[in-house]
């Protein structure tokens, strides 16, 4: 079943259009990566696909279900981007990956021995165990991440959104969140990475979708890196019209 | 005289006992909340419907109705008002809070001006915590326990709120609720503690122990055990001053608060302004050594 399916999303802010006319399947199994530039709708189309805002025309579902309900079943794990996390907060990594269990648990979400079972294994998993009783601002710009897959993994999200995993995180980590990445796709589930970071896309994506307030190009990885299509979605050939006239 | 006698002296008088009383129920209650309001950063928002609450009181007072009903009816108005004028003109943030709750406030003090009444509503706005009664006593505990009951069963979604109020969304929780809960408590907590040290001080209550106590520990779970703790302790110990240097109790509990407050600022051990210094050089000396 396709895990997240966008059709024909229209969003504005005001005047500015954001989404204009977006539609997008993402399949489970798959690395998809979302390619564009700042302002290019990324971030607007992540929280359409969240539910944080509505859009003004077209639909979400996803698992072919309501988003809501799939939300309330604990479907959807979210990694948000660096400058989105308050570092400083007095929580543990072991705290945050709790977080995800919040939804299996009952009114006052103590933690039953399944859940602390659950936030075990999935800090083994992104190799953090180590570090379960850091507070979250104490770890490398890798290691913030992986503490939030670990997160997704703890709640079973079976489709995984991350915004700009790869800001801020140096190339030996960025190769270990790529593999955790393209292991948790082999396991069945969904993952969409939205990243302007070109390099690591060959080997992290099975997919890749080009933004710019509609959908570019939807299609293999290589043919998505080709000259003309990332001048497209990086606006360059506007910019090169511009010049000859 | 020996030190026991300076403790035991004023407990032979009920009006200091009730007052030690209800002050210890306002401190710790409102230092739970303040560790969110810290978190959240919304002090702010804690100072305005903590001032904007004044009205309802007051109504309340005229209608015979629960004072804290006043509160909670006039903090949602003030939170919403807030929430208009910012989305709905170019007038930014904080402007909009400093306009709604100094109106509010405003509004609440031509009430009292007037309104008759046989107990001085200008204690509302000053605090009169050596006037206590046993029933104030009795409505104060309820509020209190009520609002910490609340407070401490939600900890776990709260602090989520807090930290992360995008995976509460992705999870089925609902943010918005979340935060309606957050000042829906702050309001009966405000109608708590403006018994204590009136409706200009109660902001002092809900920021500083939150505050002392982010200085001390990178533990949220633990941050709601040192905050209540120390605005505990420095409340009753402001009560004592007040009683032994006969000065305004109010002022003296959030003095000490206060004092607290930079004490910790200068020596906390880890992210204290001389504290870290110290810790750092004490480790040194230990690795040499």
């Amino acid at each position: 079943m396709t895990a997240v399916e966008v059709e024909n999303v229209v969003a504005r802010y005001g005047d500015v259009l954001a989404l204009d006319g977006v539609s997008l399947t993402v399949e489970p199994g798959r690395v998809t990566g979302l390619i564009g530039m700042n302002g290019s709708g990324k971030t607007t189309l992540f929280k359409a696909i969240m539910g944080m805002i509505r859009p003004d025309q077209g639909t979400v579902r996803l698992d072919g279900i309501d988003p809501a309900v799939a939300r309330r079943r604990g479907r959807v794990g979210y990694v948000p981007q660096n400058e989105d996390v308050d570092w400083t907060f007095p929580v543990s990594v072991h705290d945050v990956v709790m977080m995800g269990r919040y939804g299996r648990q009952g009114f006052t979400r103590r933690p039953r021995a399944a859940d602390h079972a659950a936030v075990a294994e999935a800090l083994e998993r992104v190799a953090l165990t180590e570090y379960a009783d850091r507070q979250i601002g104490r770890l490398s710009g890798g290691q913030r991440k992986r503490a939030f897959v670990a997160r997704g993994i703890a709640q079973e999200a079976q489709i995984l959104l991350l915004d700009e995993p790869f800001a801020g995180v140096d190339k030996r980590s960025e190769a270990t969140i790529v593999g955790l990445l393209r292991e948790l796709a082999a396991d069945g589930r969904a993952v969409l990475v939205s990243t302007h970071d070109l390099h690591a896309l060959p080997q992290l994506a099975d997919e890749a979708v080009l933004l710019l307030r509609r959908v570019l190009f939807h299609g293999s990885v290589a043919e998505a890196l080709r000259p003309a299509n990332l001048a497209r979605a990086f606006g360059l050939d506007v910019l090169e019209q511009e010049g000859a006239a | 005289m020996t030190p026991l006698d300076y403790l035991l002296e004023p407990l032979q008088y009920d009006f200091m006992v009730r007052a030690l009383v209800t002050t210890v129920f306002a401190a710790v209650v409102c230092a739970v909340l303040s560790c969110w309001l810290v978190l959240l950063g919304w002090s702010l928002m804690g100072d305005a419907v903590s001032h904007a609450v004044l009205p309802g009181v007051v109504i309340a007072y005229i209608l015979g109705a629960p004072f804290a009903l006043g509160a909670v009816v006039f903090g949602f108005l003030a939170v919403a008002l807030i929430g208009v004028v910012r989305d709905t003109s170019r007038v930014k943030e904080d402007a909009a809070i400093g306009i709604v709750f100094t109106t509010l406030f405003a509004f609440g003090l031509v009430l009292v001006s007037v309104t008759p009444s046989q107990t001085d509503l200008n204690h509302i706005i000053f605090g009169n915590i050596l006037g206590v009664s046993a029933t104030d006593l009795i409505q104060i505990g309820v509020l209190a326990a009520v609002a910490l009951v609340v407070l401490v069963l939600k900890r776990r979604d709260l602090t989520l709120y807090a930290f992360d109020p995008i995976h509460a969304h992705a999870i089925g929780l609902s943010p918005r609720r979340l935060g309606a809960l957050l000042l829906g408590m702050l309001a009966l907590t405000a109608v708590v503690a403006l018994q204590v040290v009136g409706v200009i001080l109660v902001v002092a209550m809900l920021i500083i122990p939150g505050a002392t106590a982010y200085l001390l520990t990178d533990r949220s779970g633990r941050m709601l055990v040192i905050a209540p703790v120390v605005s505990a302790v420095c409340s009753v110990l402001g009560i004592y001053l007040s009683y032994w240097l006969d000065a305004a109790s109010g002022g003296l509990v959030v003095v000490v608060q206060g004092v607290a407050f930079a004490l910790v600022y200068l020596f906390s051990p880890r992210h204290g302004v001389l504290g870290r210094h110290l810790t750092a050089s004490r480790r040194r000396a230990a690795a040499v050594g």
